[in-house]
């Protein structure tokens, strides 16, 4: 039956069966307590880390323009989801069905963001568009760093200056909390929802990678002009792997959310460095490689809690990986030079010729 | 005309001077080599660093630390470029390069970071003059703020003259032009573009130097922000331009100043990054740009 199957298929089967297997065997361990608790309280993150390295990977893979503004969509998903559950919080009883709604809430937010910037955006090439979407990032941090949202008898209180100037009756409380974000966000995310959201991005990413949108992205990011020239909407399939993307990093960022009870935004989890280490992610695990992203992600994440004393080092190593990955792969002379000695990967490639 | 106008206003224009002449760095190193120089605002805070370290552990007099600012920061641009970008520049991708700049970035961070640690160390005020008073003592205009928009003025002049009249200035142009041609009428690509890296580079001490004057504290990520708010200043002026980046430079000072006094100080980052949203929508190549037609 396997023989009959598309290349693709089994790849992608591959790719979901690691997953399905990966979470099983972790589960198993958690279940077995044979798993210290330091581990078992990192398998959200890593769950997040994985989304949003599979989601820019879609950007910068498949679609071939660099974001580095992606942790500015996973705030807005965070943010907007957590305002959600925190109001919601007494009024929806049930915890998984205030966590979907929450969810829905922080994708659409974080979709309605990738199509406003990406309009814009994305008429500019490869340089611009990551300076903007850097830019984007840091916006938001900094706009969700002074806004103040409280709620009273009489409704919501919007404010940028600080909790005095909310004006609120004495009975409101404060939901957000400036530059203290948002306290109290009830602790929904699971590692089983984790691994369900992994799966739907990957169903969502793969299908659109093998479907017609996807080859006249990918006709896109190969030349530009003969797509255009053949009939490709640029703009249209660009905004729309944009959008796509922006929308998962939003779900990345619900989980997020939910997985603390205190959600701030720093430079450390939505500025500019998490932009970096999940570009690095992409790039250690091959651009454009979606099953090379989930790998990448989980063991970066796990490297640095299990060697705890390479902490200091972490941010160096992976410095140093993203330049000798770029040189490796991508100098001519080292693709030269691999042709010549590395003939063990040549023979590969003609082999899936 | 109201007082705290007129202060913010030169304050505006010494920051926007610094934001020049990092702009500066980035305008020429993008009108040649064609890429983005991630690395170039780290390389201002090793600049500052560099000056700090020869003040306050050799005690050298400040010209001489920022002699050697300058000269550590050009011999680190020259080698960035010759090891990291050089090898990358006839790749396929031109995400690539891109990609390996983050890096060096990120690299020169933490570097610093290890070697200096994350706690921000006061920067000792390279310029001793006190400044000047005016209108019977309501504006004081420091001596920094004075000698800030002074040497960014001469560097200016200097810049424009080298490159419009100078042999090694018309190879820039030339290189910056076409690339293939310039080299079979006999000029040294890799030479001509090494130099454009430690011009750039020099500059980024200078202005490493400045900045941390006028803010006087150093931290591994000194340089990040005023970086990337120089692009944000050489896109504005026009990618490539020299004028333009200068321009641009001190548009964005006075923009952020002004958006720090009179609308919030937390917001005045971000007002900047709304600039360059608003300016690549309307006029994509910027002020002083001039349009490129993409040949097939």
């Amino acid at each position: 039956m396997l023989k009959k199957m598309n290349k693709n298929t089994k790849s992608n089967l591959i790719t979901y069966g690691m997953v399905v297997v990966a979470f099983v065997i972790m589960q198993t361990l958690i279940a077995t307590g044979s798993i210290s608790s330091l581990l078992e309280g990192i398998m959200v993150p890593i769950c997040i880390y994985v989304i949003m390295a599979v989601s820019l990977n879609l950007v910068v893979g498949i679609l071939g323009e660099l974001s580095l503004g992606h942790a500015g969509f996973m705030c807005v998903g965070a943010f907007s989801s957590a305002f959600f559950s925190k109001c919601m919080k007494d009024v929806i009883e049930n915890g998984i069905l205030r966590f979907l709604l929450a969810m829905l809430i922080g994708i659409v937010v974080a979709a309605v963001f990738g199509i406003l910037i990406g309009i814009p955006v994305l008429r500019l090439k490869g340089d611009y568009l990551a300076i903007v979407t850097l830019a984007f990032g840091e916006i938001i941090k900094n706009l969700v760093n002074v806004l103040f949202i409280g709620k009273d008898s009489n409704g919501f209180h919007f404010s940028t200056k600080d909790v005095m100037g909310l004006n609120m009756e004495p009975d409101g409380t404060v939901i957000v909390n400036g530059p203290q974000g948002i306290t109290g966000t009830p602790q929904d995310a699971t590692f089983f929802i984790g691994f369900i959201m992994i799966l739907i991005t990957l169903f969502i990413v793969l299908n659109m990678i093998n479907s017609r949108d996807g080859r006249a992205i990918m006709a896109i990011r190969d030349n530009r002009i003969a797509a255009e020239s053949v009939g490709i909407n640029i703009t249209k399939y660009k905004l729309m792997a944009f959008t796509v993307s922006a929308a998962l990093a939003g779900g990345a960022g619900v989980l997020y959310a939910h997985n603390l009870s205190t959600l701030t935004a720093n430079t450390n989890n939505f500025g500019y460095n998490q932009s970096i280490m999940i570009l690095v992610f992409v790039v250690l695990g091959g651009i454009g490689n979606i099953r090379g992203s989930i790998i990448a992600a989980v063991i970066l994440t796990l490297l640095p809690e299990l060697l705890r004393g390479l902490q200091d080092y972490r941010m160096l190593i992976y410095a140093i990986v993203l330049i000798a990955m770029m040189l490796f792969n991508w100098a001519p002379k080292a693709i030269e030079w691999r042709e010549k000695h590395l003939s063990f990967f040549r023979k590969k490639k003609e082999a899936v010729k | 005309m109201d007082m705290s106008f007129i202060s913010y206003l030169i304050n505006g224009l010494s920051l926007g001077s610094v934001y020049a002449i990092i702009a500066l760095g980035y305008t020429m190193v993008y009108g040649i080599a064609k890429m983005l120089n991630f690395a170039h605002g780290d390389v201002i805070m090793i600049g500052a660093y560099m000056a700090l370290l020869a003040m306050t552990q050799a005690g050298l007099s400040p010209v001489i630390a920022v002699l050697i600012a300058i000269v550590v920061c050009t011999v680190l641009g020259v080698v960035i470029e010759r090891i990291a970008y050089k090898p990358l520049r006839n790749a396929a991708s031109s995400l690539s390069v891109l990609i390996t700049a983050i890096g060096v970035s990120y690299l020169l961070q933490n570097i610093a970071l290890l070697a200096f640690g994350s706690n921000a160390k006061t920067f000792p005020s390279v310029i001793k003059w006190s400044g000047i008073t005016l209108a019977g003592g309501q504006l004081n205009i420091s001596g920094v703020t004075i000698v800030t928009i002074g040497v960014c003025i001469v560097i200016m002049i200097v810049l424009v003259a080298f490159v419009q009249k100078s042999k090694p200035g018309q190879a820039m142009r030339a290189v910056s032009e076409d690339k293939g041609a310039a080299q079979l009428m006999g000029i040294n690509v890799n030479g001509t573009i090494a130099l454009t890296f430690a011009i750039g580079s020099a500059l980024a001490a200078i202005a490493g130097v400045l900045y941390c004057s006028a803010y006087p504290s150093v931290t591994p990520y000194t340089g990040a922000m005023p970086g990337i708010k120089a692009f944000v200043a050489a896109v504005f002026g026009g990618i490539g331009s020299i004028p333009g980046a200068f321009i641009g430079g001190l548009l964005l000072g006075i923009i952020e100043i002004f958006g720090r006094a009179y609308i919030t100080s937390q917001l005045a980052d971000a007002l900047v990054f709304a600039v360059l949203i608003i300016v690549l929508l309307v006029k994509p190549t910027g002020l002083l740009g001039k349009k490129i037609q993409e040949k097939v």
